[in-house]
């Protein structure tokens, strides 16, 4: 080793000494082995060695020396010998003078070992092993310098440490090339800490301290690392988090469905719309009527009760008088309206509202009527028919004198009263009824269920006549019979004998029926729903005319809104033909508007448009009468391509080579000679772009701003354009993508110390190896 | 996320289309944006924060509190330990802990105390609490050694510490002689560090102009690296195991790979005079140096030049250097006796920033870091206002660089092909490595 080294040194003098520059020589690093001290010891080496190889050349000359040597030893022999004497007494004398046997010989190997052979305690093995040594002559090495093997053990321990270090290789480049380092690396999650950490080594001191404590552990309160009581943890090992955690979400679930329940009835409840009320009220009745028939079939006596109460409710919404017109408040108004324009349409509005109650009434009646008729053509009278037949109007005031005899009317009226007074017993409500529409309406359902409802009943019951009449008295409210003639006892007769009689076929025929009817009437209402509509617009646009353009439009349409409103508010005789007239009005009028709406609109626009398009058009031709742009542009552009052409240099000197004077001009071939002409230059790029001029030449101003050599860790052009092409700003990107964009490579907290990096990290990462999860992006994650 | 009222305003309230054609010239956009950004940024840098005044003799040294930012300790030339208060600007403590120079000096990892070593061949521990009222200012330790010490540095999380002087010694705590004891041929040691991650490293620099790397748990030492010139101190990287950066005394800083010194990572060069000390940031990225030339140079951790100069017309030789435990400051301590005080970031706002704030900073620092080769803007960003004399020093070490090259290249061509070798610039600053 210690040779080889040396040769190395040499060879690196010599090539120092080759060199012709010291001073480079000296720069260049090189190892070294740090031989300074072994200098002696190498030399004895050598000549040691040098010693061994001559023996080998020259023998014979070797061999003299050798017998001079031990001739010369031979001499100093005896000197020697008692030297030894005297140094080893104690080995070689005993004190008695008696000398040991072999005193003088060599201790062998064999000696010691002798008696192990024969000891039975020692393994075969170890014998063997000692035999094999006694057999092999081979010399042992003689041990390195102390130099020699401490430069060794510097080596392996640096080889040790590098590969120590290396370890952190991964987590170095990973750092490096993370896009972003949050600083401190493992930081604690924030947040109060339990309290035994924070106070560690606290103890109660003082008294009251100490009194707490007694207590707390008296009560089997936490005092230390468990922050549950006993019971608490009991508890919570009851339950585990998976149960727990459905539990809370079915909880959760169930309050919400609530809360969406609460908040869609407050919000149906706020709802203004009458027309939704109804809607929404006549859905719940077929519902309940569906309910309710079930019901009948399962548990009649609960479906009574029922009945009863509907019974009730409905007596109640008949009395009170909801949707008349002949509140104080509305009487008043129809006194005022006369002078009043407000009045006058607060009780338009008023009849607005009452108009769709009255069309459902004329539905619902004429179902009734149409049922009725089919039931009972021949017991009905006729008059109730041609009632039916006027019942267009918007105005419940107007439906009792669409009869052709008012006065007629006006006595069946009376005539009502008079025969459902004693009919109906308990229930003098029944007065009402005739005026009550809607209720009619909304009831018709209801009352077709009662129907069927008692006809069951009588079947099973025995039939008393008490309930007969006021069954009677019902269907009559059912048919709602405005005008029941003089014979309307009679015929009450006749409606109870005909349903007694017709009880069980109208059973059986029922569906049928009801089906017909449901036809019938919804023929009837899609007819009447029309009109209805159509009545609306033409009210409304007759409203909306008369308020806008009072001057403009012709007097005759004007008039019916006013008329009609006195109409409704005095119901006398006489206003039928009014009405009529009325009717006829609006109708021409939806005629009108239907066609002034549709054709006429579009083609008015476009005209509107055209012109002012050509306004426009003319507007600038105007502005700019005097230039004229576009050949000035040609202009320019031809300019410059010009200017771009490489002209011809005429060199020709007049005079050089012939005569020149005042009228002679240089040969044509001199000038040919001497006219230079250039190469065309590459094509401009506007060349094929007739409305552009793009200018080729090099603006010193920009060149000021732009970059003239590739940076550095670009590898091409289009990388380093690319990444300058790319917007960072919040204009060009989502926020998203900004926030993601701007994130700064290097995190760290205001006033948090960081720490250098510890070993866990390197735990963290081999742990993250083991597992195969050694992306990138994890660390990163991981490191935040 | 923050839902701060005008982020709510501005993101939510109003929704933005990003059709391209919509917002034309981009690039020009953004680019006016970045000058502005640039030139902002050298407006509001002013890197200067406050002077702390009071020792009577240079400082020599300082040393970090471990787990207190406020807190900082320095050694005066005088033999006078004061402890500062950053916050406030002002010395809390004052004490005599040697006669002659204070050599070095060290807080324990757990912050309760620190050790100083002197001219006065002792090691002393001191309390960092101060004496209560009546009692003495007393080391609780002291240690007395045969020889100088001259620097001094802590284990990371054992009760260990390094001395050097003659040799590196490696002391228990509770034992008033050395455990362990390197020497390798040298008689006098600069500096002597511990590895801060691989905690049973250390590296010392030696005054024949080597650098020796050591293993606490081994007998002997483990490599050195010999240079041209004498490092003064070096540092090792914090969050990266195996680099550590010296200081030169041929005005450049080195970055080492540990385990292949025959050529440093990274030749740092700029300073115009003999570079005394170097700290790590305590994120790795960046480290700052202080120099005979009286400036403080900020150097990116792998690039070649700095980026930041910090000198004002007062300071002298700056001796020592630190850089604050929180990434933000930069602490130091120069011969006129003065510590001062740096943002680590010149222009950065100090201070909770507002969201939008944040983003806005964020944002310009991206579009900085995006458009940093067009010249205009670079050109502002590394305009740096110098002292004459450095300034024309700089100018002459450039005149005498492109000489030397100039000759080198000509001998070079001037000689037979292969026998004037391409030496580069980081093989240059090596002599040889030992093993």
């Amino acid at each position: 080793m210690a040779k080889v080294s040396k040769k190395k040194v040499s060879k690196k003098s010599l090539k120092k000494s080759s060199k012709g520059t010291a001073k480079i020589a000296e720069v260049k690093p090189d190892v070294v082995y740090d031989d300074d001290g072994d200098d002696d010891e190498e030399g004895l080496y050598n000549a040691d060695e040098n010693i061994t190889s001559e023996e080998d050349e020259d023998g014979e000359d070797e061999r003299k020396r050798h017998k001079l040597l031990e001739a010369i030893s031979a001499i100093g022999g005896k000197r020697k010998k008692k030297l030894g004497e005297r140094s080893e007494a104690a080995v070689q004398m005993s004190e008695f003078t008696v000398n040991a046997e072999g005193e003088g010989d060599k201790v062998d190997l064999s000696d010691l070992i002798g008696t192990m052979e024969k000891t039975s305690a020692v393994p075969a093995k170890a014998k063997k092993q000692l035999k094999n040594l006694q057999r092999s002559t081979k010399t042992i090495e003689c041990p390195l310098s102390k130099q020699e093997s401490q430069r060794i053990q510097r080596d392996v321990a640096f080889q040790k440490a590098a590969t120590e270090v290396t370890r952190w290789k991964g987590i170095i480049k990973q750092n490096q090339r993370a896009e972003q380092l949050i600083f401190p690396l493992n930081q604690e999650p924030s947040g109060p800490k339990p309290m035994e950490r924070v106070v560690t080594g606290w103890k109660a001191k003082t008294p009251l301290e100490q009194e707490i404590f007694a207590l707390l552990s008296a009560n089997k309160q936490p005092i230390h690392d468990p922050v549950l009581t006993p019971t608490e943890e009991a508890s919570m090992r009851a339950m585990s988090l998976e149960e727990a955690k459905i539990r809370r979400a079915e909880l959760q679930k169930a309050r919400a469905l609530q809360s969406y329940y609460e908040s869609k009835a407050r919000r149906e409840r706020k709802i203004k719309s009458k027309k939704y009320h109804k809607v929404q009220n006549k859905a719940k009745r077929k519902d309940f009527v569906k309910q309710f028939d079930e019901m009948v079939r399962s548990d009649p006596a609960a479906a009574l009760d029922e009945l009863n109460k509907m019974e009730l409710s409905r007596m109640q919404e008949r009395m009170s008088l909801k949707h008349q017109n002949s509140g104080k408040w509305a009487k008043s108004k129809a006194i005022m309206a006369k002078y009043d324009e407000g009045a006058r349409k607060a009780m338009q509005q008023q009849l607005e509202v009452n108009k769709e109650l009255t069309q459902k009434l004329v539905t619902s009646l004429n179902d009734k009527e149409e049922e009725e008729e089919e039931e009972e053509a021949e017991v009905l009278p006729d008059f109730v028919n041609d009632a039916e037949q006027g019942l267009d109007s918007s105005n419940p005031w107007m439906r009792g004198k669409l009869s052709e005899e008012p006065t007629e009317k006006e006595i069946s009226d009376t005539v009502v009263l008079k025969a459902e007074g004693p009919g109906a017993g308990g229930n003098t409500v029944v007065v009402v009824e005739e005026e009550e529409e809607e209720e009619e309406v909304e009831e018709t359902e209801e009352e077709a269920l009662l129907r069927e409802f008692d006809s069951r009943r009588k079947l099973r019951q025995a039939q008393e006549t008490d309930i007969i009449s006021a069954d009677a008295e019902e269907k009559k409210a059912e048919a709602g019979d405005p005008d029941t003639s003089d014979k309307e006892e009679e015929e009450l007769s006749e409606f109870t004998s005909l349903f007694q009689g017709m009880a069980d076929s109208r059973r059986e025929a029922e569906a049928e029926q009801a089906e017909a009817a449901a036809d019938a009437s919804h023929t009837d209402t899609s007819a009447q729903l029309e009109e209805g509509l159509m009545r609306i617009r033409t009210l409304e646009d007759v409203e909306l005319l008369s308020q806008e353009a009072a001057d403009e439009a012709p007097v005759q349409p004007q008039e019916p809104p006013a008329t009609e409103n006195l109409a409704s508010a005095t119901p006398k005789a006489g206003k039928n033909r009014k009405r009529k007239r009325g009717i006829e009005l609006k109708t021409v009028l939806t005629k009108e508007a239907k066609v002034i709406q549709v054709p006429l609109a579009p083609t008015v626009e476009d005209t509107e448009d055209s012109d002012e398009k050509l306004d426009q058009r003319g507007l600038i031709r105007e502005a700019f009468a005097g230039d004229d742009v576009v050949s000035d542009f040609l202009k320019d552009k031809r300019k410059q391509e010009d200017a771009g052409k490489p002209k011809v240099v005429d060199l020709t000197l007049p005079g050089w080579g012939e005569w020149g004077g005042t009228n002679l001009k240089p040969s044509r071939n001199k000038r040919r000679r001497f006219r230079i002409k250039t190469a065309p230059p590459p094509r401009r790029k506007d060349q094929h772009l007739p409305s552009v001029i793009v200018s080729e030449k090099r603006n010193s101003s920009i060149s000021l701003h732009q970059v003239n050599s590739l940076p550095f860790p670009f590898q091409n052009h289009a990388q380093f354009e690319s990444t300058i092409r790319s917007p960072l700003g919040r204009t060009w990107n989502t926020e998203r993508t900004v926030k993601k964009i701007s994130k700064p490579k290097v995190l760290t907290q205001l006033g948090a110390i960081i720490e250098p990096m510890a070993r866990e990290e390197l735990m963290k990462d081999k742990k993250q190896a083991s597992t195969g999860n050694t992306s990138i992006v994890d660390s990163r994650k991981r490191n935040h | 996320l923050d839902f701060g009222y005008h982020n709510i305003v501005i993101w939510h309230k109003f929704p933005r289309n990003y059709d391209p054609a919509l917002h034309p010239f981009e690039v020009s956009r953004e680019y006016t944006r970045a000058l502005n950004a640039t030139k902002l940024e050298r407006v509001f840098a002013k890197p200067f924060l406050a002077s702390l005044d009071g020792h009577r003799d240079g400082v020599n040294c300082m040393a970090k509190h471990t787990r207190n930012l406020s807190t900082l300790l320095s050694g005066s030339c005088d033999g006078e330990v004061k402890l500062w208060n950053l916050t406030k600007h002002e010395c809390v403590r004052t004490l005599q802990a040697h006669e002659g120079f204070v050599r070095g000096m060290v807080v324990r990892y757990c912050g309760a105390s620190f050790f100083t070593v002197g001219d006065d061949k002792t090691i002393k521990q001191w309390k960092m609490e101060a004496p209560g009222y009546g009692e003495e200012e007393e080391p609780l330790n002291t240690i007395l050694g045969k020889t100088v010490f001259t620097g001094l540095d802590h284990h990371q999380k054992d009760a260990v510490f390094a001395t050097c002087g003659q040799q590196v010694d490696i002391w228990d705590e509770q034992r008033s002689s050395p455990i362990r004891s390197f020497t390798w041929g040298v008689d006098s040691f600069s500096s002597v560090r511990f590895n801060p991650v691989e905690t049973e490293l250390l590296a010392s620099c030696a005054s024949d102009r080597s650098i020796v790397l050591y293993d606490m748990r081994e007998s002997a030492p483990l490599k050195k690296v010999i240079m041209t010139m004498r490092s003064n101190t070096l540092c090792w990287n914090p969050m990266e195991a195996y680099y550590f950066t010296c200081s030169n005394e041929d005005y450049n800083l080195y970055t080492y790979d540990m385990r292949y010194l025959d050529r440093p990572v990274t030749v740092h060069m700029d300073h115009v005079s003999a570079v005394l000390d170097v700290d790590y940031s305590p994120t790795g990225k960046e480290f700052v140096s202080a120099s005979f030339d009286k400036t403080i140079r900020i150097f990116p951790k792998d690039s070649g030049h700095s980026r930041e100069v910090y000198h004002t017309k007062r300071m002298q030789h700056v001796i020592c250097i630190k850089w604050s435990s929180d990434n933000k400051y930069i602490l130091s301590g120069s011969d006129e006796m003065n510590i001062r005080l740096w943002k680590a970031n010149a222009a950065e706002k100090l201070g909770v920033l507002a969201p939008r704030e944040r983003q806005a900073a964020n944002y310009n620092q991206k579009l900085k870091e995006k458009f940093q080769h067009h010249p205009q803007i670079r050109r502002i960003a590394h305009h740096r206002h110098l002292p004459k004399n450095i300034y024309h020093q700089t100018k002459e070490l450039r005149v005498m660089k492109e000489a030397r090259r100039r000759k080198y290249v000509n001998v070079r061509k001037h000689s037979k092909p292969g026998s004037v070798p391409v030496v580069s610039e980081k093989e240059k600053h090596v002599v040889t490595v030992v093993k």
